[in-house]
């Protein structure tokens, strides 16, 4: 064995790297960049999506409402909501009077000067699919999880019905469905964004209010409206990370 | 050394009921789960698999030409066809059984611009019972092009609550365009011809004032002293002035 290691004479071992030598040199960083961009292809595209509401355009026609209800088969009955409209009235006296006749469903009738209006305005709600959700920590059989896009679903088939999550859920955004017997909530019409459609709340908004996009994506329109509102969440003390974003929210809505 | 005899039974034991347990487990925790997280990834596949009711405006647009053309210039352009025909799903499978006829009531345009003073400032809004009772707002308005079908003669054509307001106040004989400087063009394009409005206490002050030269009947205040640096309107609701 020990003879064999020196098989290769020193004229063949130089030749040899003459060749590899530049070769290596030249082909190398081609190869290198061919398969990193092989790595890259094979990384799945994640969506990182969120939704943003401007205060100031909502016109309280509860479009939305009726039309998640439809999308979702969500039951009419006018206590079961996946998303809402929720009317509030600073008097002049100062007192809060905060109202959602069928979930604004049907749209807002005028009070007819019941209260002396400080200001009023609509506040559309759904649940914030926080990063950091309360309802995922308390089901006790992992039927309601956060997706990898950062959207929180439930699993209708193995819900057990026992609505610790409905009781968790600091923005009400849950309700035991009536005909499943099993929680039920926004989202985001994950249905349709796979197909690249927008929810169907954010399709039938008349006003623009709400915008629908991708987290770090430029091109989305969600980027625009971060980009250009100050933006509050709803219950931000709660460390939820809701990813529904308001733009000129009021303070006093809670 | 041998084992004893009872723990060789009891090793049996064990092994049973882990054996139990994991065909247990095996038979009861779902075959997907625990593949993306602690849950069920075929639930994902099932809810993607939902159905859609509202196709997007995009569908809509790419056989109505005409109809998307006229509406992208217009107020409703920002406007989705299934807000007012509903959702398009059956219509796209069926187009010539399946249509999608919005109803003619007012109430359908009402949802929107019947007044509500929770609505934003600006956002286009009428009372139902003054303005035009009973007619279809079609008949006057194309929703698909809603401009006014004439140019508004009177500002509470559009104005009503304050006109409203004015008509029971002091103020109501004088006319909007004593106070508000208004451009022709504000009748036709309202957003881009925006009307003036009185910038000084010196405004007022030239009929309210002690030296004006107005009927004996109109109130007066000595500029100087009354109300500080404060602006008139910041106390007194010009359209209403004798209101709280």
């Amino acid at each position: 064995m020990g003879e064999k290691r020196n098989e290769m004479s020193r004229r063949s071992f130089l030749f040899n790297a003459a060749v590899t030598g530049p070769l290596l040199f030249v082909l190398g960083p081609r190869v290198l960049k061919a398969q990193v961009e092989k790595a890259a292809e094979g990384e799945e595209l994640i969506h990182y999506y969120a939704m943003g509401i401007q205060v100031n355009k909502c016109i309280g026609c509860g479009r939305c409402v009726s039309g998640c209800k439809t999308e979702n088969n969500v039951p009419k009955d006018p206590f079961y909501f996946r998303t809402w409209v929720e009317r509030y009235i600073i008097t002049a006296e100062g007192e809060v009077v905060v109202d959602s006749p069928a979930g604004g469903m049907n749209g807002f009738q005028d009070l007819n000067e019941k209260y002396s209006i400080l200001r009023s305005f609509f506040i559309p709600k759904l649940c914030n699919h926080c990063g950091n959700p309360p309802c995922v920590q308390v089901c006790p059989v992992g039927a309601t999880f956060s997706t990898k896009e950062g959207v929180v679903l439930v699993d209708k088939d193995y819900c057990i019905g026992c609505r610790y999550c409905i009781q968790a859920c600091p923005y009400g955004a849950r309700f035991l469905n009536p005909r499943t017997k099993t929680a039920d909530k926004c989202t985001f019409c994950f249905h349709r964004l796979s197909q690249g459609l927008v929810p169907a709340c954010v399709e039938v908004c008349p006003t623009k209010a709400r915008v629908f996009g991708e987290i770090g994506v430029r091109s989305s329109p969600l980027t625009r409206f971060l980009r250009f509102n100050e933006l509050q969440v709803l219950k931000p003390d709660l460390n939820t990370e809701p990813r529904v974003f308001y733009a000129n929210l009021d303070g006093v809505v809670k | 050394m041998p084992l004893p005899d009872q723990v060789k039974r009891l090793i049996i034991i064990f092994v049973l009921l882990a054996a139990g347990w994991l065909a247990l487990r095996h038979r009861l925790v779902p075959e997907t789960f625990g593949k993306a997280g602690f849950y069920r990834s075929a639930a994902v596949d099932s809810i993607v698999a939902l159905p859609i009711s509202y196709v997007g405006h995009e569908v809509c647009e790419g056989c109505h030409t005409d109809i998307a053309e006229l509406k992208s210039a217009s107020y409703h352009r920002d406007l989705s066809c299934e807000i007012c025909h509903g959702p398009g799903a059956m219509h796209l499978e069926d187009p010539s059984t399946v249509k999608l006829k919005p109803p003619k009531e007012r109430s359908l345009c009402t949802v929107c611009h019947g007044y509500n003073p929770s609505r934003p400032t600006g956002f286009p809004q009428i009372d139902p019972m003054l303005h035009n009772p009973m007619v279809p707002c079609s008949d006057c308005h194309n929703p698909h092009d809603p401009k006014p079908p004439n140019t508004p003669e009177e500002c509470g054509a559009c104005h009503g609550e304050i006109a409203r307001s004015k008509s029971v106040s002091h103020h109501h004989d004088l006319a909007c365009t004593f106070c508000h400087d208004t451009p022709e063009a504000h009748k036709e394009n309202p957003r881009a011809a925006v009307p003036q409005k009185p910038k000084t206490r010196d405004f007022c002050g030239s009929c309210h004032g002690e030296k004006a030269e107005s009927t004996k009947e109109i109130p007066r205040i000595d500029l100087e002293s009354h109300g500080g640096t404060h602006l008139c309107w910041e106390c007194h609701y010009p359209h209403h002035p004798e209101a709280n």
